[in-house]
C-alpha cells in the first residue's frame, strides 16, 4: 500500500518542480538579461493575455521569436554557452525552479494516492440514477465502487450505454467531470481511494490546505 | 430657525463655489469664506446674535461675488458645473418647465436604463378663454443629482434603443420632441444593440424623423449626445459644454497615458480650453442655434426664474420650427420671427403638422446640417474647377432624372408589360408546338449520333489533365499590387501558432501571393490600403474627385498643425478620406476610403465633407456607394465639435442617399472605432468586414476606465461583432472583389442605374 505521508515528506523536502525550457525549433539563441536566481513570472492577466517574463529569443530565417516563462519561479540555470549559437530543436535553454502551489501539491498527492478511472471515449458521462441520487444526498465520499459495477452512462450521439467500473474497490473521492460536459478520451472521470485510506488522504489534504506556504 | 436655515444655505453655496473652482485659490472665495466664518463664529458663541439684516447683507455679497466669479469661469470650471450633483437635471425640468408629465418606462432604478428618461409632457396654453394642452415627447439623459444607478447620464445601448422607440412613437402621434442632452458620453458596451450601432440607428432615424425636434444641451459628450441631439433647433445652456471627448479623455490621449495613469489637472485644463467646448464657442461655429443664459455659476434646482426662461425658450423654438414649414401661418409667423424675448407664451400655434409640412421640415433640417462646418476645412479647388464640377453635377442630376426617372420609369413599365406578354406567348407556343415536335422526333430519330459525339467531347475536356498553355496554371502573382513588405527576405510567425500550429510564413509569399493571409489558419495580417485600392477598386483607372479638400486645424489646437503636416507628408494625402469613381467588374460605383495611416483614419470636417459629396455624387449618378474603411480611430478630437458634427452630417447624407433608392455598402478592415462607426458607417444595412477587422465603440483602455471591466483581448474581433449582430458578414481578403461584385448585383434599393 502506498504511503501518503512519505510522499508528502518527499514533496516537502523539495517543494519544487523543475521546468526545462527547450528550443521549440532550430535557430540562433539570444538570452534576455537574466541571471541565475532571478525571479520570473508566467503568463498573467484575466485572460492570460500578458505573456510571461522574456527568457530568450530564438531567431530563424530573420524571424525573431520570444521565448517566455511558462510558469512562475526562479531561474535555476541558463546555458550561457549557447548565447549567439545555433541550436537544434529540443535543446534545453533555461531551467526554472517552480515552487509548487498548494493546489499543485494536492493534485500531485491525489494523483499518486487515488486510482483514476479514465474516460474510454469522448462523450458526455452521467452517473446512473441510483449512484446519482446517493451522490446528491450523502455526498461523493459515500459511494462505494467495485469491479464490474455499472455506475456511469455514456451518452454520445443520442446513444446511451452503461459503463462498468474496472479497478480496485474503493470510495469515490473526487469527480472530475461536470453534468453535460464533453469529456475527452483518456481524461479522468473519477478518483477512487481505498476505504481505509480515506481518512489519511483527507487529513493530508487538510494539512496542506492549512500549512502549505505559497511563495508570494 | 430662519437664520439657521439661511446660514446653512450660505454654507452650501460656499461649498458649491469651492467644488466648481476645485481648490483654485481666489481672493473672492477667500473673502467669502472669511465673512461666512466670522458670522458662523458669532452664531456659535451665542445663538441668535446674528441679525437678519446682516444675513441679507451677506447674501447680497454672495450674489455679487458669484456674478464676479462667473466672469472668470474657465472651460474646465464649466465642465465641473455640469457634472456637479446640484446641477439641474431632467427631472427638475419636467417638474418646473412643463405643466404636467408622465414618465414612461421607469420608476427610479426599475428601468431598462435609468440614465435615459422618457416622458410625455404638456404645456397648458391659454388661448382666449380656452386652455389647450400642447403635448410633447420629452427624451433625455437623467443624471439624477448623482444617484449611482443613473450612471451619471451615461446611457447604455438599450437606453438609446428605448429613446429611438419613443421618437418613432412621437412620429406616429405627430407631436414635437424635446430632447435634453445631459450626458458625459455613451456607455461603451458591445452587447446588442451595441453602443456604436444603436447611436448610428438613432442618428439615422433622426435624420429624417417627421416631427419637430428641439434639443437642449447641458452636457454634450460626443456620441452619447448625438444619439438624441440631431434637432431642428439646438439650444445650449450658457454653462454647458458640448465636446467631442471629455477633457480627461483628450488629456489621456494627448499625454499618451496608458494603463490607468491619470493626466495632470493642468493638462486637463489645457485640453478643455483647446477643445473649444463652451456655449459661446459652439454658437460662434454655428453648431447650436441659441444660448440660454443661466444664473451665475450655473442653474441649480432652486432657480425658478431659469425654468421660466427655459419654458419660454422651448415654446419659442418649437413655434419657430413649426412656423417655418406651416402653410397657414400669416401674422403669427412674422411675430414668432421677430419676438426674441418675452411674448413667446402669447403666440399660440398648433404643433401638429400636415404631411407636406413635415416633408419640408425634414428637408430644412437636412439642409441646415449640410451647411455646417464649412470653415473647418480647406477647399483648394480652383474657381474654374469648382464651376465645372457644379455644372457637371447639375448635368448629371438632370441626365439621371431624364434617363432613369422620366424615361426610365416608362421603359420599366413597358418592359414589365412585354415580359408578361412574352411569358404568356411562351406557354401558348409550348402547348401548341410540343406535340408536333414529339411526333417529328419520333419519325426522324437521326441526329442521335451527333449528340453522342458532342457528349464525348465534353467528357474528354473535363477529364484530361490540365495544361499550362491553356492558362490553367497561373504564372506570377495574380495581384495587381503587392505590399512593399513582400520584398523582405525573412519569415514571420502567425499569431495563432499556439492553437493552430501554423508553420512560419515566408514574407514574400505571405504578402505577395497569399495577400497577407496565413495559408494554414486563415489569419489575416493587416494590409495596406493601397492593396485594396489597386486589387479591388482599380484605383489607377478610377477618377478621383475632391482631391484638394484639405484637413486643417480649425481650433488652432496646440502643435496640431505640425502633426497634420507630418501626416500629409507621410501619406501624400490631404485628408484621411479618398473619394473616387470606379468600376468593379463592369459595375460603376462611387467609393469613399478612410485610410488609417493618415492620423489613424480619424474623421474631421474635410473627411466628412468629402464623404458627403461622394454620397451626393453617387445619388446623382444612380450608382452604388461603397465606403471602404481601412481603419478609423474615431472623430478627430483636435477638431473638437467641428469633427463631431460630421456624425449627423454624414448620416444625413447617407440617409438621403438610401432613401433615394441607392445601395450603401460598408466594408471594414483593420480597426474601426468610435464616432464614424456610431454614425454614418454603423447605420448601413449592409456592413461587411474583412477577417482582419476589429470593430467597436471604444477601445479596451477606455472600456476599462469607464466601466471598470477588463475585457478579453479578442473582444472587438470581427467574428464577435458578427455574432453580436453588428455586421452582416465576414469576407476573406482574397475574395473581397468577388463578394463586392455579387453584393452590387444582389443588394440595394430600386434606383440603381444598372437595375
Amino acid at each position: 500500500m502506498f504511503n501518503i505521508k512519505d510522499l508528502l515528506e518527499k514533496v516537502k523536502a523539495s517543494p519544487y518542480r523543475e521546468i526545462v525550457v527547450r528550443a521549440p525549433h532550430t535557430g540562433v539563441v539570444e538570452f534576455a538579461s537574466l541571471n541565475q536566481g532571478d525571479k520570473v513570472r508566467g503568463p498573467g492577466g484575466e485572460y492570460k493575455e500578458k505573456p510571461g517574463t522574456l527568457l530568450a529569443s530564438l531567431t530563424r530565417e530573420k524571424n525573431r521569436k520570444p521565448i517566455t516563462a511558462p510558469e512562475k519561479g526562479a531561474v535555476e540555470n541558463i546555458r550561457f554557452e549557447l548565447e549567439g549559437k545555433f541550436v537544434e530543436a529540443g535543446e534545453p535553454l533555461v531551467a526554472i525552479k517552480h515552487y509548487l502551489t498548494r493546489k499543485e501539491v494536492i493534485e500531485l498527492i491525489l494523483q499518486e494516492a487515488l486510482f483514476l478511472f479514465r474516460a474510454p471515449e469522448r462523450a458526455k458521462y452521467y452517473f446512473v440514477p441510483e449512484v446519482d441520487q446517493k451522490l446528491k444526498v450523502s455526498g461523493k465520499r459515500s459511494v462505494r465502487v467495485h469491479e464490474g459495477m455499472e455506475f456511469l452512462i455514456v451518452s454520445r450521439m443520442k446513444r446511451e450505454t452503461p459503463l462498468a467500473y474496472s479497478g480496485p474497490d474503493g470510495i469515490i473521492y473526487s469527480v472530475y467531470f461536470g453534468r453535460g460536459d464533453n469529456v475527452d478520451e483518456g481524461e479522468p472521470l473519477i478518483g477512487v481511494c481505498p476505504e481505509d485510506q480515506l481518512t489519511v488522504i483527507q487529513d493530508v489534504v487538510a494539512r496542506i490546505q492549512s500549512e502549505w506556504e505559497e511563495e508570494a | 430657525m430662519d437664520a439657521e436655515r439661511r446660514i446653512q444655505e450660505l454654507r452650501s453655496r460656499l461649498t458649491y463655489i469651492r467644488d466648481i473652482f476645485a481648490g483654485k485659490e481666489n481672493d473672492n472665495i477667500r473673502l467669502l469664506a472669511a465673512k461666512l466664518d466670522e458670522v458662523l463664529g458669532r452664531e456659535d458663541e451665542r445663538s441668535g446674535s446674528v441679525l437678519p439684516e446682516e444675513l441679507t447683507r451677506l447674501e447680497d455679497f454672495f450674489d455679487f461675488s458669484e456674478r464676479k466669479l462667473d466672469s472668470i469661469l474657465s472651460p474646465m470650471d464649466r465642465v465641473r458645473i455640469v457634472r456637479h450633483s446640484q446641477r439641474v437635471c431632467l427631472k427638475d425640468i419636467l417638474e418646473n418647465v412643463y405643466d404636467n408629465y408622465t414618465e414612461i418606462g421607469g420608476r427610479g432604478e426599475f428601468n431598462i436604463d435609468p440614465s435615459m428618461l422618457i416622458a410625455r409632457a404638456y404645456f397648458a396654453r391659454r388661448v382666449g378663454d380656452k386652455i389647450i394642452n400642447q403635448m410633447v415627447m420629452v427624451i433625455g439623459q437623467e443624471k439624477g443629482h448623482g444617484e449611482a444607478f443613473r450612471n451619471g447620464g451615461s446611457v447604455k445601448p438599450w437606453g438609446n434603443a428605448k429613446a429611438l422607440h419613443y421618437m418613432k412613437v412621437a412620429e406616429t402621434e405627430n407631436i414635437p420632441i424635446h430632447t435634453f442632452v445631459f450626458t458625459p458620453g455613451a456607455y461603451p458596451i458591445e452587447d446588442w444593440p451595441g453602443a456604436a450601432q444603436q447611436i448610428a440607428r438613432n442618428l439615422y432615424e433622426l435624420a429624417a424623423l417627421k416631427v419637430p425636434i428641439i434639443s437642449v444641451f447641458s452636457e454634450g459628450g460626443s456620441g452619447g449626445a448625438e444619439a438624441v441631439g440631431l434637432a431642428d433647433r439646438r439650444i445650449m445652456l450658457s454653462h454647458g459644454y458640448y465636446s467631442v471627448i471629455s477633457p480627461e479623455g483628450a488629456a489621456a490621449i494627448e499625454g499618451r497615458l496608458r494603463g490607468g495613469d491619470r493626466a495632470t489637472p493642468e493638462l486637463i485644463e489645457k485640453c478643455a480650453t483647446n477643445l473649444c467646448i463652451t456655449a459661446e464657442d459652439n454658437l460662434k461655429n454655428g453648431y447650436i442655434d441659441r444660448i440660454l443664459q443661466e444664473p451665475p455659476l450655473g442653474a441649480r434646482p432652486n432657480h425658478y426664474e431659469f425654468f421660466r426662461e427655459l419654458r419660454r425658450e422651448l415654446i419659442q423654438a418649437t413655434n419657430e420650427v413649426v412656423s417655418e414649414v406651416k402653410a397657414m401661418k400669416l401674422y403669427r409667423a412674422m411675430l414668432v420671427r421677430t419676438s426674441k424675448a418675452d411674448d413667446a407664451e402669447s403666440i399660440f400655434m398648433r404643433w401638429t403638422l400636415s404631411p407636406s409640412a413635415l416633408g419640408r421640415l425634414v428637408d430644412l433640417r437636412q439642409r441646415k446640417f449640410r451647411k455646417m462646418s464649412t470653415h473647418a476645412r480647406l477647399d483648394g479647388t480652383g474657381i474654374v474647377k469648382r464651376a465645372v464640377a457644379a455644372t457637371k453635377g447639375a448635368i448629371w442630376a438632370t441626365h439621371s432624372y431624364f434617363r432613369y426617372d422620366l424615361l426610365g420609369r416608362q421603359k420599366k413599365r413597358l418592359d414589365a408589360v412585354f415580359e408578361d406578354i412574352g411569358a404568356e406567348a411562351h406557354l401558348v407556343r409550348r402547348k401548341l408546338l410540343m406535340p408536333l415536335k414529339n411526333t417529328l422526333d419520333k419519325v426522324f430519330s437521326g441526329n442521335d449520333v451527333e449528340q453522342i459525339r458532342k457528349g464525348e467531347e465534353v467528357r474528354k475536356k473535363l477529364t484530361r489533365l490540365s495544361c499550362p498553355e491553356d492558362g490553367a496554371c497561373l504564372v506570377g502573382s495574380e495581384w495587381a499590387w503587392t505590399s512593399p513588405r513582400s520584398q523582405e527576405d525573412r519569415t514571420i510567425s502567425c499569431p495563432n501558432v499556439r492553437t493552430h500550429h501554423c508553420p512560419d510564413l515566408w514574407v514574400p509569399d505571405l504578402f505577395g501571393d497569399f495577400a497577407g493571409v496565413c495559408s494554414s489558419c486563415g489569419h489575416h495580417f493587416p494590409m495596406e490600403y493601397r492593396w485594396y485600392l489597386e486589387n479591388v477598386f482599380d484605383y489607377h483607372r478610377s477618377k478621383e474627385f475632391n482631391r484638394r479638400i484639405e484637413s486643417v486645424n480649425p481650433l488652432n489646437y496646440e502643435q496640431f498643425d505640425l502633426k497634420l503636416d507630418k501626416a500629409k507628408e507621410k501619406t501624400g494625402l490631404k485628408s484621411a478620406c479618398i473619394t473616387f469613381e470606379t468600376a468593379i467588374e463592369g459595375v460603376e460605383a462611387v467609393v469613399a476610403v478612410l485610410c488609417a495611416p493618415f492620423r489613424g483614419g480619424s474623421v474631421g470636417a474635410a473627411e466628412g465633407e468629402k464623404f458627403i459629396r461622394a454620397a451626393e455624387l453617387a445619388g446623382r449618378k444612380r450608382q452604388p456607394f461603397i465606403a471602404y474603411v481601412h481603419g478609423t480611430a474615431g472623430i478627430r478630437i483636435q477638431e473638437g465639435v467641428n469633427g463631431v458634427i460630421q456624425m449627423p452630417r454624414c448620416t444625413i447624407a447617407v440617409r438621403r442617399y438610401i432613401d433615394a433608392g441607392g445601395l450603401y455598402l460598408v466594408l471594414y478592415d483593420t480597426n474601426s472605432y468610435a464616432g464614424p462607426v456610431a454614425s454614418f458607417l454603423g447605420c448601413s444595412p449592409y456592413q461587411f468586414a474583412v477577417q482582419s477587422s476589429n470593430i467597436g465603440f471604444a477601445g479596451p483602455g477606455v472600456i476599462a476606465e469607464t466601466t471598470g471591466m477588463d475585457i478579453a483581448p479578442d473582444y472587438h474581433r470581427a467574428y464577435h461583432a458578427l455574432s453580436r449582430g453588428h455586421i452582416h458578414g465576414i469576407w476573406d481578403r482574397r475574395e473581397v472583389k468577388k463578394n463586392l461584385h455579387q453584393s452590387l448585383l444582389t443588394m440595394g434599393g430600386r434606383n440603381l442605374y444598372y437595375r
